[in-house]
């Protein structure tokens, strides 16, 4: 009886300890200085909050983020992590409608403080700038008056320096081949649609090969692998031969549409390389994982390889495997380098500056951020 | 006119796109939806017509003149056929994704399988210590090659270290470099074709 006393004791000694030991609403206390605003440079429908942090957190685990408007109660409208100090509130938020937020704090056992104080109403509304990107905007209009600047220097007559591009200059030597050779040019404009820039410099290059092929009196061969790339291939070869006075060599045929899936298409590149072994291959345009395939099944076949790509990663592939290869940014040169535009050879020049200025950045930036000086990164910086 | 009609267009929409970026209205969105995906849509299902009348001409020219590997385009418009029937008669059913995930799925995979014997090939020619260029090369991707697999850590504990070295401090500079350049090529390209400066791709001058 004494021994069954004693644990009843000790048990009843043990509950006050365990509802000190455990945490309970009044412990808690709830974030502070709750502010809501319309979340900047958005289409609207959406509020940020933020908040100062409660003093303690030990025993907090995040925070319950409760929303009321005049058609709606106050209601749980989100959760945010202990050590976050803002919410964005996207949830079913409509334009030039009153919201008041108000938060508390919840423990990991489910327990939580008393709420904020209500935040005051603020309305989401969709905006008509982006302030965040202003400094992009700023870029792009340096950008675009060096590029209107160079070619008005262009039209006044003054020669412009243009480095050799090795890949380029064997175009020439390349048709050429083929024509002694007697067989085709295969002309592989990449995989991918014709909004993709690298796609359109396909095309611009497109247009002065083929006027080469027509003056060599050679065949050209284009096989596509989207719709639309295929029309504007088929009028850009056209021209191209039009522009060299033999339209009569013009065959829509060798301009066609193999297949719109990636490696089907692969498989029908290499079936033509191996079947019409034509003397030069040119893969020019946007490549991904057929590159290599395609670029070594034209070494095997013994052709002259150009290839060019702005995807970086597919550029060891053809550097492997061609003879020539055109690097990123040469792709969009190229349509200058060839037609010797001064127009469109002066916009090199602009491409030269900006990376220039970028050069100055990088370097002038690494300098100031040694000291602890890093305002220049938020001139970089996008949103 | 039939000249200047498309650079006008092209203007428009272009410098018309160039804002919408900086606009983050819905009515911006919305327009960019319409451009981009109706317009897009409309257009490509169009082209889509003379591309399927491409593939048949230049396959039948071939099937009927027997060029060499005639019998592949012979296949190659019987299976078009057979697919453009068994998603219409079937509605696009089991059948149809049967065809897909049996046929093609698996020849594309065989396709892509084969990248592997190629890039050894490749790898092969590429690494030939013909020049100081090359053989740094080869002794870059031998290290990278070593470091990568668990061997590289038995070797020497400091392979994959340099390894990390390797790919995140020269690897990456040059190809932020790469990077860089191709970013301002793209710009000054859209840029030449929202002015009307380029017009190769319009195939005329």
């Amino acid at each position: 009886m004494i021994v069954m006393w004693i644990g009843l004791l000790y048990i009843f000694a043990q509950i006050p300890t365990t509802v000190v030991a455990t945490t309970d609403s009044l412990s808690l206390s709830p974030p502070t200085n709750l502010k809501a605003i319309d979340t900047p440079n958005d289409r609207g429908e959406s509020i940020t909050l933020r908040w100062n942090l409660p003093e303690d957190l030990s025993s907090i685990e995040g925070y319950q983020i409760f929303r009321k408007s005049k058609e709606e109660a106050l209601h749980l409208a989100g959760y945010a992590p202990m050590n976050k100090t803002e919410y964005t509130d996207e949830l079913n938020i409509e334009n030039n409608v009153e919201y008041q937020y108000q938060i508390r704090s919840l423990s990991p056992e489910g327990f939580v403080s008393k709420f904020s104080e209500l935040s005051p109403p603020v309305v989401a509304y969709p905006q008509w700038f982006k302030k965040n990107e202003v400094n992009i905007l700023i870029m792009v209009l340096i950008y675009l008056g060096l590029i209107v600047y160079f070619i008005l220097i262009a039209r006044k007559g003054k020669e412009i320096f243009l480095r050799r591009i090795p890949g380029l200059d064997a175009l020439e030597e390349a048709v050429g081949r083929a024509t002694e050779m007697g067989k085709p040019i295969l002309y592989v404009p990449g995989i991918w649609p014709m909004d993709e820039i690298g796609t359109i410099a396909a095309m611009n290059i497109l247009k002065p090969v083929s006027k080469k092929v027509a003056q060599y009196e050679s065949r050209i061969i284009v096989p596509c692998i989207d719709p639309i790339v295929m029309n504007v291939a088929q009028q850009t070869v056209k021209e191209g031969f039009t522009e060299a006075g033999r339209p009569d060599r013009y065959n829509q045929d060798d301009v066609f549409f193999l297949t719109s899936a990636q490696f089907a298409y692969a498989a029908g590149v290499n079936g033509i390389m191996v079947r019409e072994k034509p003397a030069t291959n040119l893969f020019l345009g946007v490549f991904f994982a057929e590159s290599l395939l395609l670029a070594e099944t034209g070494n095997a076949t013994g052709a002259i390889q150009i290839a060019g790509t702005d995807r970086v990663p597919q550029l060891p592939f053809f550097v492997a495997a061609c003879d020539y290869c055109i690097m990123g940014e040469e792709l969009y040169a190229a349509s200058a380098y060839l037609s010797e535009d001064p127009r469109l050879v002066s916009s090199i020049k602009a491409q030269d500056w900006g990376k220039m200025a970028i050069l100055i950045s990088l370097f002038l930036g690494s300098i100031l951020a040694i000291f602890g000086l890093r305002f220049i990164l938020s001139w970089f910086s996008a949103g | 006119m039939r000249r200047k009609l498309p650079l006008i267009i092209a203007f428009g929409i272009g410098f018309a796109m160039l804002i919408q970026y900086f606009i983050p209205h819905p009515r911006s969105e919305a327009f960019y939806n319409v451009i981009v995906q109706q317009w897009f849509i409309i257009i490509f299902a169009f082209m889509y017509i003379f591309a399927l009348r491409s593939f048949f001409m230049h396959h039948i020219t071939k099937v009927k003149k027997k060029k060499e590997g005639y019998i592949f385009s012979a296949v190659a418009m019987v299976s078009v056929l057979f697919m453009l029937l068994s998603g219409l008669i079937t509605s696009r059913g089991p059948f149809f994704d049967s065809l897909y995930n049996y046929m093609i799925a698996p020849l594309q995979g065989t396709m892509f399988s084969l990248l592997a014997f190629f890039i050894a090939s490749a790898a092969f020619r590429a690494f030939r210590a013909r020049n100081v260029q090359a053989t740094l090369l080869l002794v870059t991707a031998t290290v990278v090659m070593i470091g990568r697999v668990p061997i590289g850590d038995y070797l020497w504990k400091g392979m994959p270290a340099l390894v990390e070295w390797v790919m995140t401090i020269p690897s990456m500079a040059a190809m932020r470099g790469i990077r860089i350049g191709v970013g301002l090529g793209a710009v000054a390209t859209a840029m030449k074709i929202i002015l009307g400066i380029e017009r190769s791709y319009m195939g005329g001058e």
